[in-house]
């Protein structure tokens, strides 16, 4: 990279972690303040594991968003395979419109129209509580699931569509030609889907506040409902930790991957290269 | 043999259907059904009555806006806040494209190692839940925060930034980016380098590079990054309240209001109307764009 | 590898998340409860002090032998919580709205009435908080916390002389460091306590008169707030600010060195009460007013009002020496002003519940306000 790259880089950088600077500064406050440092303490991280309805909502905020990105990981990845293969020009253009349906609406509109409809059939068939986990859930694979699609459609289009066909007439079914053949293929696409829909999930706010119900309390809930009292620096801390989790995870799967490059890759290169294509 | 093989591309045909299943029932039942709902509640009224009335209001209800001079000014309240939130939005979109683009390029450059870096690096903040990033930025943009105290530091002037359409921007900008980035990142990974060396071995100069064969070539990125900036920023109403200090108010806080004022024929009726006005809005950007985009992200 | 380490690190990720939410809740003997808070609206345990929640589900363990899981969840406003509740889509055992909001549900046969055989701790309620208009008979809920809308400047910005009333906060000399609540209630509240408008007028041009009022403040204003107030009060980014008194307390602590806050109560001014109440979608009532019957006793009472700094309805709790102690006189004076009767201040000037045309309305002129 030339150094004005670099500088560039760095400084855009900058921009993106600098409220993450100002979390980690604030998260050590002495003082219950978020504008204002008074002295360096722990005490912010000491409260926040005895809190345990801050720690439940983000153990909460966790599941949701793993459930979230398993399922639409899992469904996306049978749309878009069946996507690929679809013959009709109309049906495919019809199937990519509906995708790109959540992505062009705003997602203030996508949790008010869940709203109202989980509302309105809960009210036919009687339910005391038909905003709960499940409507969460239903509403976050929803919003989730055309990122997955449109991660694993290219990676299908990338591949020879011979293949799957030589491998199912060597006596493959179709389920094992796809384990064999299409999933190695597309597995980056997937992943990259998984992940994406993972952190989405818990960066969501807007579609959690208008289905959100009973008993299930994601910690973005928990933090727009403060607006009478104050957020005070345990959120903060809270972040940090956030933080501080991933850059270990991510520390880590850096590590085993160079230990994997150490050994020798039987893989020829170009394949390798074409694995961290990540999203398209 | 022939009739083994057909009856086998007839069960090849068969699990492509069943695996497409699941996701027809799924988008029917919840992306296109809930809309429905939205236009049902939308042109009714409390008691499930047809109505017009909530959609006329969108278009009809009046205020009084009062200039510095004193003047003042019959307005349309929510067209005028909608055309003030497609403007902060725009602006919001063009930053992120200008900002963004130079980065993918420069990351689409990289070793891949570096590129998986990089792309973790964007990805992380969004780890922490927005609204608490947005909390920070005040910290940051207030006029005792972090950045006036730097200035101050410089000996230059300060800046009074929160409360202002620039912070509300800065927020939007900063919050989005990333959906920005990705898009056009992935374009670019996926362009031949051998044609730009070509464009460069047949004398063209450095911009000329950029403007006839990177940025076409992008384009379909450019789109789909543009969409997945501005929807979000049109309809946002967190970042206006944090930091625009309650003073901007965009359509995503009034369709907020009327929820909260239990009012939610309106405000199904607005978000009814921004829908249809975004969708058109897309339609003709993708038209202009042309048939290049097809099957963008 | 790869493969295998992000499973790894998704299978740790679920560990983390099962383990934080308690890994299930034993039997199915187990009770639950659900509780529908304001945010930050409940001792917590935070700095040793007593986690009211936790400290209920072992008692009630303790006393009956049986198991009991507390809901608790938040909401950000009354009219938040009146539209998840009025969706009819959740279902709360106890709730802890405003008094206006207790009137709106009531008349909306939200509420139940409640049976004060299971609740004998309502005997420590003072006398003043009985019979108030929201809940004449006394059916249907049992003060919370109560309080009184005051004015916090800094002094160090703020002329003593200027100090004293709501023209404060229209006063052109601080122009750019006023905060105005972003509410549109208490709003209009601060604009027609100012004016002298009765703030349940029926009659539009008061409320236009309000929107006047609020309208010449706009330019002086710094921002509409919430929650924000604390920060930017606390670092003298602001001057100037209404809000709720025990909050005043909270600023103060965590207040620069370059700032001095002060407070002080503008005539007239709001009165406000929330309130425990069990809504019409409660599945166990009898343990919904347990609940309740706990909340008052003087352990978890004590604990909560030294929490949220709002004065408490509750004779054993203001009475209580270690708790005056705690507080210090100051809070104490400000809290809990002497030789007032609160009955009769309360019933004149609290809100009332609006009907939903001139709700409407003031949805209108709030948007009003904020597109100038």
């Amino acid at each position: 990279m030339r150094p004005i790259a670099k500088f560039y880089t760095a400084l855009l950088f900058l921009f993106l972690f600098a409220p993450i600077l100002i979390m980690l500064v604030f998260s050590f406050n002495g003082g219950n303040s978020l504008s204002v440092l008074d002295g360096f303490s722990l005490y912010w991280y000491k409260e926040l594991f005895h809190d345990e309805d801050t720690l439940g909502a983000l153990g909460n905020t966790l599941i949701l968003a793993l459930c979230a990105a398993l399922l639409s990981t899992l469904m996306g990845t049978a749309a878009a395979v069946g996507i690929n293969k679809l013959r009709s020009k109309y049906m495919k253009a019809a199937m990519n419109t509906v995708t790109n349906l959540p992505m062009v609406n705003p997602e203030i509109i996508t949790g008010i129209s869940l709203m109202l409809m989980f509302v309105f059939f809960g009210r036919l068939i009687g339910m005391r509580t038909s905003l709960n986990f499940g409507t969460m859930l239903i509403a976050h694979i929803t919003f989730c699931l055309p990122y997955v699609i449109l991660q694993v459609l290219p990676k299908l289009r990338q591949m020879d569509p011979a293949l799957p066909e030589a491998a199912m007439d060597l006596g493959c079914t179709p389920l094992r030609a796809f384990a064999k053949v299409e999933l190695p293929e597309i597995f980056p696409g997937i992943l990259t889907g998984l992940i994406m829909s993972f952190t989405l999930s818990l960066d969501d706010f807007v579609i959690s506040y208008f289905t959100s119900g009973n008993g299930f309390e994601t910690l973005p809930i928990r933090i727009y409902s403060m607006t009478k009292k104050t957020v005070t620096p345990k959120m903060y801390a809270l972040a940090t930790l956030i933080f501080f989790v991933i850059l270990l995870l991510l520390l880590l799967t850096n590590l085993s991957d160079r230990s994997d490059k150490d050994r020798d890759d039987p893989r020829p290169p170009k394949r390798r290269r074409k694995k961290t294509h990540a999203p398209s | 043999m022939n009739k083994t093989l057909s009856q086998e591309k007839r069960r090849v045909l068969r699990a492509d259907h069943l695996s497409l299943a699941p996701y027809t029932v799924w988008a029917v039942l919840f992306i296109l059904v809930p809309l429905v709902f939205v236009a049902y509640y939308a042109f009714t009224d409390d008691n499930f009555a047809f109505t017009l009335e909530n959609i006329q209001r969108f278009f009809v209800s009046t205020s009084t806006v009062f200039q510095e001079d004193g003047s003042s000014q019959e307005v349309r309240t929510y067209l005028l806040i909608f055309w003030r939130s497609l403007k902060l939005a725009i602006i919001s979109t063009l930053v992120c494209l200008v900002l963004a683009y130079p980065l993918a390029y420069i990351m689409a450059r990289a070793k891949p190692r570096t590129q998986k870096i990089f792309l973790t690096i964007i990805m992380i903040p969004m780890w922490m839940n927005f609204l608490i990033r947005t909390y920070a930025w005040m910290t940051i943009l207030q006029d005792t925060g972090i950045f006036n105290n730097f200035l101050t530091l410089l000996h230059l002037p300060n800046i009074h930034i929160i409360g202002t359409e620039a912070a509300v921007v800065i927020g939007m900008v900063y919050d989005y980016i990333p959906y920005m980035i990705l898009p056009l990142y992935s374009i670019m990974a996926k362009m031949d380098e051998r044609l730009i060396e070509a464009a460069r071995d047949l004398g063209c100069s450095s911009f000329g590079v950029l403007r006839r064969v990177i940025w076409p070539l992008s384009l379909p990125g450019v789109i789909s990054g543009i969409t997945m900036v501005l929807i979000p920023s049109v309809s946002t109403f967190y970042i206006s309240q944090k930091l625009g200090d309650g003073k901007i108010m965009l359509i995503g806080d009034v369709i907020e209001g009327q929820y909260v004022a239990n009012n939610l024929h309106f405000a199904a009726a607005i978000s009814f109307v921004l829908m249809v006005l975004l969708l058109v809005c897309m339609a003709v950007m993708r038209k202009l764009a042309g048939r290049r985009v097809e099957g963008g992200l | 590898m790869k493969k295998k380490l992000t499973a790894l690190a998704l299978a740790a990720v679920l560990a983390c998340s099962l383990c934080l939410t308690g890994c299930g809740g034993g039997g199915g003997d187990t009770l639950t409860l659900n509780v529908y808070n304001w945010g930050e609206y409940i001792s917590d345990g935070s700095d040793g002090s007593l986690d009211t929640i936790e400290a209920f589900e072992s008692w009630y363990q303790e006393t009956y032998g049986q198991e009991v899981e507390v809901n608790y969840t938040t909401f950000a406003s009354n009219e938040d919580m009146y539209a998840k509740l009025k969706s009819g889509a959740v279902s709360y055992d106890v709730i802890i709205p405003s008094d206006y909001m207790i009137a709106r549900l009531a008349e909306e046969d939200m509420l139940l009435p409640l049976n004060f055989e299971n609740i004998p701790n309502y005997q420590y309620i003072a006398e003043e908080f009985r019979g108030l208009y929201y809940d004449p008979d006394d059916q249907y809920s049992i003060p919370y916390t109560y309080g009184v809308v005051g004015i916090i400047y800094d002094a160090n910005q703020v002329d003593e002389a200027d100090v004293g009333s709501w023209d404060l906060m229209w006063n052109e000399k601080y122009a750019g460091k006023i905060l105005q609540f972003n509410n549109s209630r208490d709003a209009f509240g601060t604009a027609m306590y100012k004016e002298g408008i009765d703030v349940n007028t029926t009659d539009k041009a008061q409320w236009d008169q309000a929107l006047e009022s609020l309208l010449e403040q706009r330019p002086l204003v710094k921002g509409y707030v919430m929650d924000e107030i604390f920060n930017a009060m606390e670092s003298g980014e602001a001057a100037i600010g209404a809000y709720y008194a025990g909050d005043y307390f909270t600023m103060q602590e965590a207040q620069a060195d370059t700032v001095d806050l002060q407070f002080y109560y503008p005539e007239p001014t709001n009165y406000f009460v929330d309130a425990m109440c069990i809504p019409s979608c409660c599945q166990n009532q009898e343990l919904a007013e347990i609940f309740i019957n706990y909340m008052l006793g003087e352990e978890a009472a004590i604990a909560n009002a030294e929490y949220i700094w709002y004065a408490s309805p509750n004779s054993i709790v203001y009475d209580n020496e270690t708790y005056q102690a705690d507080m210090g006189e100051e809070a104490m004076a400000i809290l809990y002003p002497e030789g007032e009767d609160f009955a009769t201040q309360y019933n004149q000037l609290a809100y009332r519940n609006l009907d939903n045309d001139m709700l409407d309305y003031m949805t209108t002129l709030w948007e009003n306000l904020k597109i100038n």
